[in-house]
């Protein structure tokens, strides 16, 4: 059993997508997604004890040896990410049933659910694949999933940013692919484990022109400023329960390759600048887009865009405790934005408006939707003792332990950016859910008509959904310690990859 | 380390320059052309990757030497890479065909909350402009 657990994440929703097309009954599929994505968490939470217990769980695919055939790796790392990320696909899905995203039409009913299963096979394909061309694979099948569920039943802004979004991912995934070719060319082989060792034999001009292509690759993917500006154009318009599984994997499922192969394939030491410059840029650029937004979602992706810096914070600094601070920040982020993409869903739903300025002149959504979205904003602000003060707290720790000057510039933006972000959030507390209604304040305290009333069941769903996102992102400040721990060794494994590499390429201690 | 000749590198040189004029167009179809071209570019540059050509895909007999065949590993990868860049491509084409038929012309469009932000100060240095022209009571427009 232990054998192949390693594929089951992979297998489990692969199969699961193709059993709606038999179209089943809307319950049965319903049933069956949650099903599903309740056994890769499962599998995902059991493949986190064993790598932690015993090293890294391989799996070679088809039989084939590691340099010639695939290899699936669950090591610390891509196993707590996989957790993580299939049980926030689990609420986001319960969320969408409730809300009705997924069956408005009979046809879209029938795309959704596999869809939706096809972009979990492709986030777990990414976290546990051990070898470049099938990182490739992987992201193709993720982001082909993504196309279809951002153009699903699309009106014309939709459309519109959908060919965005598609065109400037196609254009990654074919410099991706060229990437690949290349480093083919240069070294003979596509095993991650075994990359490090051959690069490492070629002059240094190739071998950072490599590292650069790769980064600019997965930086458009992880959208990493200044490739990041199809991001808050396209995410917005997307329903709440798509735009939050985006923002909260898409762009993190990049991010765990950016730190997968620069410290597997290009190990370094000392502080990259080059990534602390991109660093910093990308807080500032993003958290000064959000303050200017008027749209609630397109201010959340600016957030979004600006956090994605702190993760690139500890890479770029690139000792083990830079490395924990971007896997629990990684972590927190994953399971925060999501909550708030969530939260400012039944905001839009309750008040039927995105706008900030017209959401002031509505009834309040309600205390419960308010207290939701204040505990993972303030998380997000970092204001303890929430999951974000954590994570902050260690990259700062490992800047100053670090102590070089960009080190110490990285821990001061990162600082500004933590309280402009709570400035940001402070603004959408006053314009959204602190503005009363002039003349209507008798309507505050009941639902709006024809929202809240009309389905009560599936907004009890939605609310049920977002509320678990929020108890998760408590639960990981209050397990903050174990949590880091499990980080350190995580980060450990990434910048000594001897274990990974002789369990991949020889077969290891089982 | 592999070498590759002049004729290859300027064709997916060729390929890949083509194929990014294109995408920078505004015209949905080109772009789609563009996408396509790009796409061949990449496929050609995995199957060069394979090393020099002429060596034989299956060798008769046993294989003595492995160096003396052709690397079956960057075919199989072109293979896939050539699955992938067709069906996203008939998915590009959907997608254009039904931009087409929404807005009537393929054309790619300003995003409205980006022109909007773009366009505040403007806005308001003209709104503040015609106030003082027709003499407002607040000159400098509190707006």
């Amino acid at each position: 059993m232990t054998a192949v657990l390693p594929a089951l994440p992979v297998l489990l929703p692969a199969l699961g997508a193709g059993v709606p097309l038999l179209r089943l009954s809307r319950p049965v599929t319903r049933g069956l997604g949650v099903g599903v994505l309740a056994g890769v968490v499962g599998c995902g939470a059991a493949l986190l004890v064993l790598a932690d217990r015993h090293g890294p769980q391989t799996l070679r695919v088809g039989g084939w040896p590691a340099p010639l055939g695939i290899t699936l790796v669950a090591d610390r790392l891509s196993a707590l990410l996989l957790t993580v990320s299939a049980l926030v696909a689990l609420a986001v899905l319960l969320f969408a049933v409730g809300q009705g995203v997924a069956e408005e039409r009979r046809s879209s009913a029938v795309v959704f659910h596999p869809a939706y299963l096809v972009l979990v096979t492709g986030m777990s394909l990414a976290f546990l694949t051990g070898d470049l061309f099938n990182l490739f694979v992987a992201f193709e099948v993720m982001l082909a999933a993504s196309y279809v569920l951002i153009t699903l039943d699309g009106d014309e802004n939709r459309t519109r940013a959908g060919m965005t979004y598609t065109i400037v991912s196609l254009t990654s995934s074919l410099l991706f692919l060229s990437l690949v070719a290349l480093v083919y060319a240069a070294t003979g082989t596509v095993t991650l484990a075994q990359l490090g060792a051959r690069l490492a034999e070629l002059p240094d001009g190739l071998r950072s022109a490599l590292a650069l292509l790769l980064l600019s690759v997965l930086g458009i993917k992880a959208a990493i400023v200044p490739l990041h500006f199809w991001l808050p154009d396209s995410y917005p318009t997307a329903p709440a329960p798509i735009t939050a599984v985006f923002a909260a994997l898409l762009t993190k499922v990049g991010v765990y390759a950016l730190l997968r192969t620069q410290t597997l394939l290009f190990p370094r030491t000392g502080v990259w600048i080059l990534l602390a410059c991109t660093a910093i840029i990308t807080m500032i650029v993003g958290i000064l887009g959000a303050l200017v937004q008027d749209d609630l979602n397109r201010l959340l992706s600016f957030t979004l865009v600006g956090h994605i810096g702190f993760m690139l914070f500890g890479l770029a600094l690139f000792d083990t405790r830079g490395l924990t601070g971007t896997i629990l920040y990684v972590v927190h982020h994953i399971v925060v934005q999501a909550a708030l993409f969530l939260v400012a869903g039944l905001a839009v739903f309750r008040t039927e408006t995105a706008a900030l300025h017209r959401m002031a002149g509505r009834p309040r959504p309600g205390p419960l939707v308010v207290t939701l979205f204040v505990l993972p904003a303030l998380s997000l602000s970092g204001v303890p003792p929430f999951s974000g003060f954590v994570a902050k707290l260690a990259l700062l720790e490992a800047a100053v332990a670090q102590g070089t000057p960009a080190a110490y510039a990285l821990a001061g933006t990162a600082l500004l950016t933590s309280l402009l972000t709570l400035y940001a959030m402070t603004r959408v507390w006053t314009a959204a859910f602190m503005g009363r209604p002039p003349d209507r304040r008798e309507a505050g305290p009941e639902s709006p008509p024809g929202v809240g009333g009309d389905r009560p069941r599936g907004t009890r769903l939605m609310l049920a959904a977002t509320a678990g996102m929020a108890a998760t992102g408590v639960a990981v400040a209050v397990c903050a310690g174990p949590l880091a721990r499990i980080g350190e060794r995580a980060a450990e494994d990434l910048l000594h990859p001897r274990e990974y590499r002789s369990a991949v390429l020889e077969g290891g201690e089982r | 380390m592999n070498t590759i000749d002049v004729t290859m590198a300027l064709v997916i040189g060729g390929l890949f320059a083509v194929g990014f004029f294109l995408m920078l167009q505004r015209s949905l179809m080109r772009i789609v052309l563009g996408f396509i071209l790009l796409g061949h570019g990449t496929n050609l540059l995995l199957l060069v990757a394979g090393g020099t050509p002429g060596r034989p895909p299956v060798p008769d007999g046993r294989i003595d030497d492995p160096a003396g065949t052709a690397d079956p590993l960057p075919q199989a990868m072109a293979l896939t890479a050539i699955v992938i860049t067709f069906g996203l491509t008939a998915f590009l084409m959907a997608l254009a065909y039904r931009s087409w038929r929404m807005t009537g012309h393929d054309e790619v469009r300003d995003d409205v909350e980006d022109r909007r932000i773009g366009t505040v100060r403007e806005r308001a240095e003209a709104g503040s402009a015609a106030d003082r022209e027709t003499g407002g009571t607040a000159p400098g427009g509190e707006r």
